[in-house]
């Protein structure tokens, strides 16, 4: 196996500081290959949006070991309405992160961001626009294009589609999967929704109170579910259905 | 937006235009010189030769009330530079990073605006002694807290939004987070902010005016005016009411502007 994009060992982490300090991971460990896409599914409270910014490294309070082999690794937020700077064009917006990573030139940001517009289905007459001017698809088309233009191999999606309706989520799903295949990404993908997970990922880890409880192939999981909470959570969701 | 028609913005922006214009206009041309003393007009009545009439030493009101709303208009523009620019960069500063010394400095300016503003003016102005810069000094300080208390609860507001986040991963610097990310959202309460805090720089210089402890006798202001009419409300009134009504128009169009910023927001939001 080639190396890990993210290697997660015995990963421990706290919230809050003094008396309040609570320990929302327990020994996380897990890893993450290149290509791959990683669900990670849990209810709320079960520590997955805490490993997704330790991974991006919003979170110091940790101990054990955490590797991530990719030059600052970007986030897909759940709400797109909150996401994108609402003062702001999105043409601006798409090449701030250019901006930040030392792009002084604008004319090759512009072009970098004309270049990108198509891979994420957006036109040139979006990029005058403000996001309250847009759809939910189009804002959250918006926040991927931003979130992989300065090129980082390993994005994290919390809940990217939760916000959209049925057939948006469809859409958005299948550009995350072709946007994978053509630049080359993997995914740590966070979400409740075991059927999302379903389409997307290769494998995925469930928890719950902070641990990884069970962990595999996403077919094998599916059918074969070992550890009570993954029945529970399967059980659930095809209620549902 | 939508059909409804803000009719704070459209009367206030016309009458801030209208009092904008007329102050600028003091600055380079008055009918008469405003101090000259002419002793054939001692308390002229309103008339074509004198709009606003003569006070009683024959000066020409119209003049005066030109050049000295220039001059309050010049303090008051003044008082909220110092006032929101200092503001602004303690309140953006305090709301984004928090902790101790955010408290610390709240607790500062509480400790300011628990005083009536214009009482401390007066205390800084019998140390400092009258004049125009000791005004726009002591003003502007005492301005300081209530701007910077509005920035800091707009900063509380945005600092933990996704986009902002999403800018720090990005690798965005704090400052550029702070001051091109969010301050841009804050404008419309900026806004109205702001012509809250004219409104008041104008009524307190023109209160420390009529109290004597403003600007100097030299350079009429309008409240320097209105203290001057005292002695004669009853006989020559032309001396207190134009130049009360310069105030009130001035402060009631900018007022209107400030709601009307507020109301478009709502709508909006």
């Amino acid at each position: 196996m080639a190396e890990p994009i993210v290697h997660i060992d015995h990963l421990n982490s706290w919230y809050g500081q003094g008396k309040d300090r609570k320990q929302v991971l327990r020994d996380v460990s897990l890893d993450l290959a290149p290509g791959e896409v990683l669900g990670v599914v849990g209810e709320s409270g079960s520590g997955k949006s805490t490993l997704a910014k330790c991974v991006l490294g919003m979170v110091t309070d940790t101990t054990g070991t955490l590797q991530v082999n990719s030059r600052r690794p970007q986030m897909v937020f759940q709400d797109p309405y909150g996401s994108l700077n609402p003062a702001k064009t999105v043409g601006w917006i798409l090449e701030e992160p250019l901006r930040a990573a030392g792009v002084k030139d604008k004319a090759e940001r512009r072009q970098k961001v004309a270049d990108f517009l198509p891979l994420v289905g957006l036109e040139e007459e979006h990029l005058s626009r403000k996001p309250a001017q847009l759809s939910g698809g189009q804002r959250q088309r918006v926040a991927i294009a931003a979130a992989l233009i300065q090129g980082s191999k390993l994005i994290v999606l919390d809940e990217p589609v939760s916000a959209l309706d049925v057939t948006l989520q469809a859409q958005i799903l299948r550009l995350l999967a072709d946007l994978k295949e053509e630049l080359g990404l993997s995914y740590l993908f966070i979400s409740h929704d075991l059927a999302v997970v379903y389409q997307l990922c290769d494998r995925v880890a469930v928890m719950t109170a902070g641990e990884v409880v069970e962990e595999g192939n996403v077919d094998t999981l599916y059918d074969h579910p070992r550890h009570p909470y993954t029945k529970k959570l399967l059980d659930a969701s095809l209620a549902l259905d | 937006m939508g059909t409804h028609r803000n009719w704070y913005l459209t009367i206030g922006m016309t009458l801030t235009a209208l009092m904008l214009i007329y102050m600028v206009v003091g600055f380079f041309w008055t009918p008469y010189v405003p101090s000259a003393i002419s002793a054939a007009d001692r308390g002229a009545k309103p008339s074509i030769k004198h709009l606003f009439g003569c006070d009683s030493m024959g000066r020409d009101i119209f003049s005066r009330t030109l050049e000295g709303a220039g001059t309050t208009l010049t303090i008051a523009l003044a008082v909220l530079a110092v006032g929101a620019v200092c503001g602004l960069v303690i309140g953006a500063l305090c709301g984004y990073y928090g902790g101790p010394v955010d408290a610390l400095v709240m607790r500062l300016c509480d400790a300011v605006a628990a005083f009536p503003s214009v009482l401390l003016a007066l205390v800084v102005l019998a140390v400092t002694g009258p004049g125009k810069y000791n005004v726009i000094g002591a003003l502007g300080v005492l301005f300081i807290p209530s701007f910077a208390r509005l920035v800091r609860g707009e900063f509380l507001k945005y600092r933990d939004r996704d986009f902002v986040q999403s800018a720090r991963l990005m690798g965005v610097s704090d400052l550029r987070v702070i001051f091109v990310h969010i301050l841009p959202n804050t404008w419309p309460v900026l806004l109205s902010g702001l012509a809250i805090g004219f409104n008041n720089a104008v009524l307190a210089e023109a209160s420390m005016s009529y109290l004597g402890i403003g600007v100097n006798p030299t350079e009429p202001s309008l409240g320097y005016m209105l203290k001057d009419a005292q002695g004669v409300f009853f006989t020559l009134p032309w001396c207190t009411i134009f130049p009360a009504a310069v105030v009130i128009l001035l402060i009631l169009g900018v007022g209107l502007v400030g709601e009307g910023v507020r109301e478009r927001m709502g709508v909006a939001s």
